[in-house]
């Protein structure tokens, strides 16, 4: 037991002991290490930044339901309550005739013209209860709920008003939300899976640069893991220091970006919410980078060492 | 100690075998001299003892060790108990002279107490005194060749293979080498050395095997050069 916890230190050390030894290779491997952390992490921020973006369109999306005059408001609130059972509706509000009006004065304010001719015939502004799904690809539950005959017998004609321009509309910002998220996330894993490969294939080089070192420890009779251990450390030291420095590479960006820009956002990047979310999960990310770092390093580090390690069978 | 019985050695698909049918039988404590010219299978008889390459047909057996045996993990636990004196160095570039002899022995688990203890006795034996902290990179060739010496020594090996190691040395040095190889044996290790050096060969008045052709041509004891004149690669 002494003994191995005695080895345990002497790879560690002797890990370390190389990392400043080799120290151009290590700040070579570290470089292309660090660019590669900096894109996966960036590109976690975009895809956490907009995917609220698209929150945030999709939550003004809402379905409009409108009551004949003869519906009573006890009718109405009937309906609203009926509607929140539903398990695809996140929220509904009722809206009385003036209520209605109310709001559509407010939407037109800059508009007098559409508003004196709401206001000066009485109100034509029928009563209206609106509906927030939960997911906009499901709407087609809402749907079927009030075209109900006795529910369809409620509304006005054009109602629910999902079902005119607006479907469309909907229909258009799901399908693109929807490909935004996927492409978010197809990126991401390419992203990772590009930077796992560029990574290996550093450690790998930096490897192979030492390969005399390690066929030379198996001819004096190293094992195994005595030989490939200080590799493993070493890169795993590059992974470590490179997801620290990447994190501060973000965190700087975004400190420049907040000083430097006047706008909040760029298109659709949302440069406030991205910094916001970086702020929030710093220790998340920080934490995944490290891993990512760390993992793949050593990982690499004990696929790369393999083939050095190998005894002739013939 | 060491027994070869009828080992030949064949790389890749090259017609004719690096050894051919070679046997030989070394008893322990022994001091044995390979001689021969370059190619003539000096280098790959010392692979196979190492196991860094396998025999294509044939048996080796050391310290009671038969090679067909052997298994991939235990390879490390044979090149322990011997000592290689390699013909070029092999030594670690990224280590000092001090970790490089060191490292021979934390690789069997020695603790670092008794190899701070160790160490330092065994370079001065190699006359390396005052070098520990230097570089590979930083020594003459033949300083080098004496950390490689030591190194191989420094486990006390029952078994010391030596390839050419007084091939990069002024006479007054390669005297120094054979001095310590000497030293070694009588403390009861066998020692295999190949040489190129007649003037060694024929003062130390050993076993020599002479190969040629991947062939032993001859095997006396307290023997001399017997490829004589017409080899002139002399120390």
């Amino acid at each position: 037991m002494r003994r191995k916890i005695r080895t345990f230190w002497r790879i560690v050390h002797t890990g370390i002991v190389n990392f400043i030894r080799n120290a151009t290779l290590a700040i070579a491997a570290m470089a292309v290490m660090v660019i590669t952390l900096t894109i996966v992490l960036f590109s976690l921020i975009t895809n956490a930044t907009f995917a609220n973006t698209i929150q945030q369109i999709t939550d003004k999306i809402d379905v409009s339901v409108f009551l004949q005059d003869s519906v009573t408001e006890a009718q109405g609130k009937a309906l609203t309550s009926e509607l929140q059972k539903l398990p695809n509706v996140k929220s509904v509000s009722y809206l009385s005739k003036q209520q209605a009006l109310n709001s559509y004065i407010q939407q037109n304010a800059n508009n007098p013209d559409l508003v004196a001719a709401a206001t000066e015939s009485g109100n034509p502004i029928p009563a209206t209860i609106r509906v927030k799904p939960k997911d906009l690809n499901k709407i087609q539950d809402i749907k079927d709920f009030l075209s109900r005959k006795d529910i369809a017998a409620m509304q006005t004609t054009g109602s629910p008003s999902y079902s005119g321009d607006r479907k469309k509309a909907i229909d258009n910002i799901t399908h693109a939300t929807n490909i935004l998220r996927e492409i978010g996330v197809v990126a991401i894993i390419i992203f990772a899976l590009v930077s796992a490969l560029i990574i290996f294939n550093t450690i790998q080089m930096a490897i192979f640069n030492r390969r005399d070192e390690l066929t030379i420890m198996r001819l004096l009779g190293a094992s195994t893991w005595y030989i490939r251990g200080p590799f493993v450390v070493e890169s795993a030291v590059y992974g470590f220091l490179s997801a620290i420095i990447s994190v501060l590479i973000v965190n700087s960006a975004f400190v420049a970006s907040s000083q430097a820009l006047q706008a909040s956002s760029l298109g659709l990047l949302d440069i406030n919410f991205a910094s916001q979310y970086f702020g929030q999960h710093f220790w998340l990310l920080l934490g995944f980078q490290l891993l990512i770092g760390i993992v793949i390093g050593s990982l690499s580090a004990v696929i790369a060492t393999r083939r050095y390690l190998k005894f002739k069978t013939k | 100690m060491i027994l070869l019985d009828r080992v030949t050695k064949t790389y890749g698909k090259s017609p004719s075998p690096s050894l051919d049918r070679i046997s030989l039988h070394v008893e322990p404590k022994e001091f044995v001299i390979v001689v021969g010219q370059s190619g003539a299978g000096k280098t790959t008889l010392l692979k196979l003892l190492t196991r860094e390459e396998r025999p294509t047909s044939g048996k080796i057996i050391i310290g009671g060790i038969d090679y067909d045996k052997l298994k991939d993990k235990d390879i490390p636990l044979l090149r322990r108990k011997i000592g290689v004196v390699f013909q070029d160095f092999k030594l670690l570039p990224n280590k000092t002279v001090f970790e490089n002899v060191a490292f021979a022995l934390e690789i069997v688990g020695m603790g670092n107490k008794e190899i701070r203890h160790t160490v330092p006795k065994v370079l001065d034996i190699v006359n390396l005194k005052g070098k520990e902290r230097n570089m590979p990179m930083e020594l003459s060739g033949g300083e080098r060749q004496r950390v490689a010496i030591a190194r191989a020594i420094v486990r006390q090996p029952r078994i010391l293979i030596a390839d050419e190691p007084t091939g990069n040395l002024d006479p007054k040095h390669a005297w120094d080498v054979i001095k310590v190889l000497e030293k070694i044996n009588r403390y009861g290790t066998t020692v295999l050395l190949t040489t190129h050096n007649v003037e060694i060969v024929n003062k130390l008045k050993r076993r020599v095997v002479t190969i040629q052709n991947g062939k032993i041509v001859s095997d006396k004891a307290g023997g001399s050069y017997t490829l004589g004149n017409t080899d002139h690669r002399k120390a």
